[in-house]
């Protein structure tokens, strides 16, 4: 297959510094309207005030155009690549942009410089320094585009880890679970009603970042393929409501818009296990740039596709397939 | 704090915010503020709690609600300031300072996240006679920074950076927020928290712990973690 013509470096700096202000601003409608099914139920008074506060919160940021929550998180990157796909200036490219794409949208949306050195708490006022911002990659058979997608994820509240053990099985993953919601979740700190991330598996490393892409990457709705997972999901959803806690820790039910489960093949005497709290600022936001210069934006990153969640080890390109038939 | 309908009363206060206003407030009531309030949090009490530096300005003089934020800020070429939103963060990790603080401040209303403890509220907030509302959501950035008419100052912003800088906001209808602790040093968070925690041990029912315990479950370093 010829190599389609190389995506523009300036038009993925432009898409980026879009997204960045899209996410700070707009609210997902796959999350809000989970808010609004939930501000519909809640029977805790304070809690109701609170989301119903929250709900006039994303309109007044929309129509001002400024950022839904001055705690603007951590904005990082997650790129989707295209098989096919070329940027001009390749990969080190793609980073220089993405990085003065962050730094260009702190001032001018305005962002705020969250990122500092971890000792001497330097702050370079741009959200840029030292593996800051994040960018991780992941790749896509049978595709031209490059996907860009920003999180901007609430720092600090609503996010463990824990070594599990076989033996301790769906209840070991329901207390984890619900120690996290209840630890977090008092006085509000995770900014519930949150969508829940849960990595199981893997490596400690891959646990993390498996729950954390859960948490950010997935739509209110959105169900694992797997049906066992698929069923544990909904069911965690509903035991996290059923704690009694509400909005701001408040008492009420609100706690878990959705919950998403990703899992990764793990040491056989292991079952690493970590939860992410997506608070009520759950921005995310994406845009897929074509080789010919057509750039589109949407609120579901598509992170997960078959071919990240691939167990076996060939996978068949249409073009390997084509030529098989043939 | 609320009615039979389940509606919140609803304030309004005016800075300096008098000792009979906030005598006036319930636990659960919903606030909006008029007048001046400052941005303060560790590196501005570190700075004149711990190394000595006075105030940049005279605070008794200016207003008596301290607010725990930072806001989402950038420096227009003219100097001016241009502010999208403002949310609070959270308070608890301030605790040590504010004894101190309501001293040198004379602050008599905190804003910010989270609240602190009802012990705290009763050893430091009662005697100064003071009280914390806490902010909504806590995403409400967008919906507070409706509520800046105007920014006053930004000091200390050179050294200590956008985030930790003293702000000095003008504010008109700045909520909403809600009264978490009154005068009598009681927190509406510990007392949801108490109705909460009754409910805990049904949710809990019938899991087994895991097999493997942390320290943290346990806080005696000499126990044995497998179980
Ligand atoms: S956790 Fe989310 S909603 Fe809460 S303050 Fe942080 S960014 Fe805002």
């Amino acid at each position: 297959m010829p190599h389609p013509p190389k995506i523009a470096a300036d038009a993925l700096e432009d898409a980026a510094r879009t997204v960045m202000a899209k996410a700070g601003i707009e609210i997902p409608d796959d999350y809000l309207g989970g808010i609004r099914e939930m501000a519909d139920t809640e029977r805790g008074d304070l809690s109701a005030f609170v989301l119903q506060a929250m709900l006039e919160n994303w309109e007044a940021a929309k129509a001002d155009q400024r950022p839904m929550c001055a705690d603007t998180g951590v904005p990082r990157w997650y790129v989707k690549y295209g098989n096919e796909a070329r940027v001009e200036g390749g990969p080190v490219e793609v980073e220089r942009r993405l990085r003065r794409a962050t730094a260009r949208a702190t001032h001018d949306v305005p962002l705020r410089p969250n990122r500092v050195h971890p000792l001497s708490r330097r702050d370079n006022d741009n959200n840029v320094g030292i593996n800051a911002p994040e960018i991780e990659y992941s790749f896509e058979p049978d595709a031209d585009w490059v996907d860009i997608t920003t999180v901007h994820k609430g720092g600090l509240f609503g996010t463990d880890y824990r070594m599990l053990f076989p033996a301790d099985g769906i209840d070991g993953i329901k207390r984890f679970y619900l120690d996290t919601l209840v630890a977090f979740g008092k006085r509000g700190l995770a900014c519930q009603p949150a969508i829940v991330g849960i990595g199981l598996g893997g490596s400690k490393d891959t646990c993390m970042v498996l729950g954390k892409q859960a948490a950010c990457l997935r739509t209110v709705g959105d169900r694992n393929p797997e049906p066992e997972i698929a069923a544990l999901e909904l069911e965690l959803k509903e035991l996290g409501n059923s704690i009694g806690m509400g909005a701001m820790g408040f008492v009420g039910s609100s706690m878990v818009v959705d919950c998403h489960i990703e899992v990764g093949y793990t040491h056989t005497g292991g079952m690493p296990m970590s939860v992410h709290c997506f608070c009520l600022s759950s921005r995310r936001a994406t845009a897929r740039l074509h080789p010919d210069g057509r750039v589109e934006y949407r609120t579901d990153p598509q992170w997960f596709t078959p071919y990240m969640r691939r167990d076996t080890v060939e996978w068949q390109t249409a073009a390997e397939s084509f030529e098989k038939s043939a | 704090m609320a009615d039979s309908r389940g509606k919140l009363r609803e304030v309004r206060l005016t800075t300096p915010v008098s000792d009979a206003a906030l005598r006036g407030l319930q636990l659960g009531d919903v606030v909006y503020l008029d007048g001046l309030i400052y941005t303060g949090r560790e590196s501005v009490y570190k700075r004149v709690l711990q190394d000595g530096m006075a105030p940049p300005v005279d605070l008794k003089a200016l207003t008596n609600v301290n607010f725990h934020c930072s806001p989402a800020a950038a420096r227009n070429d003219d100097g001016t300031f241009n502010v999208g939103a403002v949310t609070a963060t959270a308070s608890f990790r301030f605790s040590k300072w504010l004894p101190k603080w309501f001293e040198v401040s004379g602050a008599k209303v905190i804003v910010g996240k989270g609240g602190m403890s009802e012990q705290d509220y009763r050893d430091v907030f009662v005697p100064a006679g003071a009280v914390y509302l806490t902010t909504v959501g806590y995403g409400t950035g967008a919906l507070l920074g409706r509520g800046i008419r105007r920014v006053l100052d930004a000091h200390w912003i050179d050294d200590l950076g956008i985030a930790q800088a003293m702000w000095v906001l003008e504010v008109e209808k700045f909520g909403p927020l809600l009264v978490e602790s009154d005068l009598d040093g009681n927190s509406l968070f510990e007392r949801q928290n108490r109705i909460v925690n009754q409910g805990l041990a049904r949710v809990y029912e019938g899991l087994k712990a895991p097999s493997l315990a942390r320290y943290g479950e346990t806080d005696d370093r000499r126990d044995e973690l497998i179980g």
